[in-house]
């Protein structure tokens, strides 16, 4: 490693202010940036003792991100296997076709995204960040395992542009760029990302006559007046325990909930992710789908039967709440800010995904929509702080001057 | 001549009606998911607002102040009515596809706003350039939004192919959203350019 930096600051003249090529400075400091620990740190007392940086969080994160990301490998090939019947087809075979679908996906994510966001610090002279590893990331693990390449890059671009460059950059965005990607191409070309139709590759040449399985969500909101959305969801095969387990098809990392949860547990431990706001949102959720219970079933479609634990596990909820609703730069930043946040993302979800026939999954515009919102329920929380202070301190005046 | 030319060339660029001072949103937002609606519309509004900058300043010093507004929205009415009834004799169908939108002009606050801000105020020469400038730096802004919601959206621009037949339409850019955000665009490189913009 010391051979490493070494390498690194023989250059290090060419890129600083004079040198031959000074406008490329932020590709050499994210080098050195990224690999080592940044070279200004403070010297003398004060020492913060747990320098929690933006490189630590957002490497954590990348960190959390990984058991999703295998398994929505493995799944895409044991997908790809069973659709295409590929006889004696085993682990390996699973996991090389798997890798052989997503990582195009997640390369063009990274390569497209990171030339905008580098040709961005060079204009703008900022430093190149972990953040975007991150977006690059999570961005393609909220895609469809069939989405086209070409998409995933002009999604990606507008989501880095539009979702955060022209804010300012880092920090200063008040949508998560990866959602807004998402959102971009989900309104843009609905019908490779709609989610009505199960997402399997099938080979070209061995097109599957009427290969048209629904996703969980699609064959809950499709159940006709009168019947049970658990019978339907079990007759097409997705009984409560399989989608929990995850081997069905859906967006890449978003079917199984075992590999969120242990993410969700590193980001809860390392204190990068709100548990508030995971907290929140299951809350909410559970609430929403609750009350959605209670209406009459002769009156209303059969989807707000379904119980809570149902909409746990289907769809993106869970990685939604605990990847793309704790994202530090849009969420609610005060605790009880967070708690609010949270829950009115899990009432949304459910809102959106049970009473709006046109919008299989809910999950992401609720995540948006509550984006927005998150200065303005910061900003009454910090009012209500202030008040409440303001409150204390008349009344001490008051006992002050009395006695 | 020199005001002439800046009456003419200011709202252009520097005061923009639509990019600077954000008026007439809604139409520009309405109409411009193809250039041919967008042309029309653009069309009708310099026909709207040029007569009524040279009507209203001809009447300026006959209209008491206190009903002036009422004066000011009659003579819009009755022009747009006038160019929503011609648009009606001549092209029936896209009258039919502007719909509402030719009648809105009425509320069109640039309309209004010119009247107010300067045809009540000036000879009717200078408010007849005051209006052609204004109705330009409007249409410009209408047919470049225009512009990119067609050949993204379909890949078309005034009805001719520009794209190659397989190309694979924006659904976004058709949607009302997608004209927010080609408008957010165009005023984004428009600030940079110009670099003329208020940071506050």
């Amino acid at each position: 490693m010391k051979f490493l930096l070494k390498r690194l600051h023989k250059n290090r003249h060419l890129y600083e202010p004079g040198g031959k090529l000074e406008a490329l400075f932020p590709l050499y400091e994210a080098q050195e940036t990224f690999l080592f620990t940044p070279p200004h740190q403070a010297k003398g007392a004060p020492h913060v003792r747990d320098g929690l940086d933006l490189k630590r969080a957002m490497m954590t994160v990348i960190f959390a991100l990984i058991p999703p990301t295998l398994w929505g490998i493995y799944n895409a090939g044991l997908q790809y296997n069973v659709v295409n019947q590929i006889e004696n087809a085993s682990t390996m075979t699973h996991w090389i076709q798997g890798a052989m679908i997503v990582m195009p996906i997640i390369l063009v994510s990274y390569i497209v995204g990171g030339i905008i966001e580098v040709a961005f610090c060079i204009i703008r002279k900022h430093e190149v960040n972990e953040g975007f590893l991150v977006t690059g990331l999570l961005f393609p693990l909220t895609l469809p395992p069939t989405i086209p390449l070409w998409q995933v890059a002009v999604g990606i671009a507008f989501g880095i542009l539009i979702g955060k460059e022209i804010f300012g950059g880092t920090g200063f965005n008040v949508l998560n760029p990866a959602l807004t990607a998402r959102a971009f191409l989900f309104f843009a070309y609905p019908a490779q990302i709609s989610g009505d139709a199960v997402w399997t590759v099938v080979k070209a040449d061995n097109v599957i006559d009427g290969f048209t399985g629904a996703t969980p969500l699609a064959v809950a909101a499709a159940t006709p007046a009168g019947a049970s959305v658990i019978d339907a969801l079990n007759e097409a095969g997705f009984s409560w325990s399989t989608m929990f387990g995850g081997a069905i098809g859906g967006s890449i990392a978003e079917t199984s909930v075992i590999p969120i949860l242990l993410g969700a547990a590193l980001l809860i431990a390392m204190g990068i992710g709100a548990w508030r706001i995971m907290a929140g949102g299951v809350i909410g959720l559970t609430i929403a789908a609750s009350l959605m219970n209670l209406l009459p079933a002769d009156n209303f479609s059969p989807f707000t039967q379904l119980p809570f634990y149902y909409h746990m596990v289907m769809g993106s909820f869970l990685f939604g709440i605990v990847y793309m609703a704790t994202d530090p730069v849009s969420a609610a930043a005060t605790n009880t800010g967070k708690w609010i946040y949270g829950i009115l993302i899990g009432v949304l979800a459910i809102i959106i995904r049970v009473g709006n026939p046109a919008f299989p999954e809910g999950v992401m515009l609720a995540i948006l929509f509550m984006n927005v919102m998150a200065p303005m329920i910061d900003h009454y929380v910090v009012q209500g702080h202030v008040r409440k202070r303001r409150a204390d301190i008349e009344a001490r005046r008051l006992s002050y001057a009395k006695g | 001549m020199a005001t002439a030319k800046k009456i003419i060339s200011d709202p252009l660029s520097d005061n923009n009606p639509i990019t600077i001072q954000v008026l007439g949103i809604c139409s520009a937002l309405a109409v411009t998911v193809q250039m041919e609606t967008a042309f029309v519309m653009a069309c009708a509004l310099t026909a709207v607002l040029t007569s009524s900058n040279v009507i209203i300043s001809l009447l300026r010093n006959h209209i008491p102040s206190r009903i002036r507004m009422i004066v000011e929205v009659s003579v819009i009415a009755s022009l747009v009515v006038i160019v929503d009834q011609v648009l009606r004799a001549y092209l029936f169908e896209l009258s039919r596809q502007l719909s509402i939108f030719v009648g809105l002009i009425i509320t069109n606050c640039i309309v209004m706003g010119r009247a107010e801000a300067f045809a009540i105020q000036n000879p009717p020469g200078k408010s007849f350039m005051d209006g052609l400038g204004n109705s330009l730096g409007y249409s410009v802004i209408l047919l470049l939004v225009a512009s990119g919601r067609e050949i993204l959206g379909s890949g078309t621009w005034y009805g001719l192919n520009v794209l190659p037949q397989n190309y694979l339409g924006n659904g976004l850019a058709v949607l009302a959203p997608g004209a927010f955000l080609i408008l957010g665009v165009i005023i984004w490189v428009q600030r940079t350019v110009t670099n003329n913009f208020k940071d506050d």
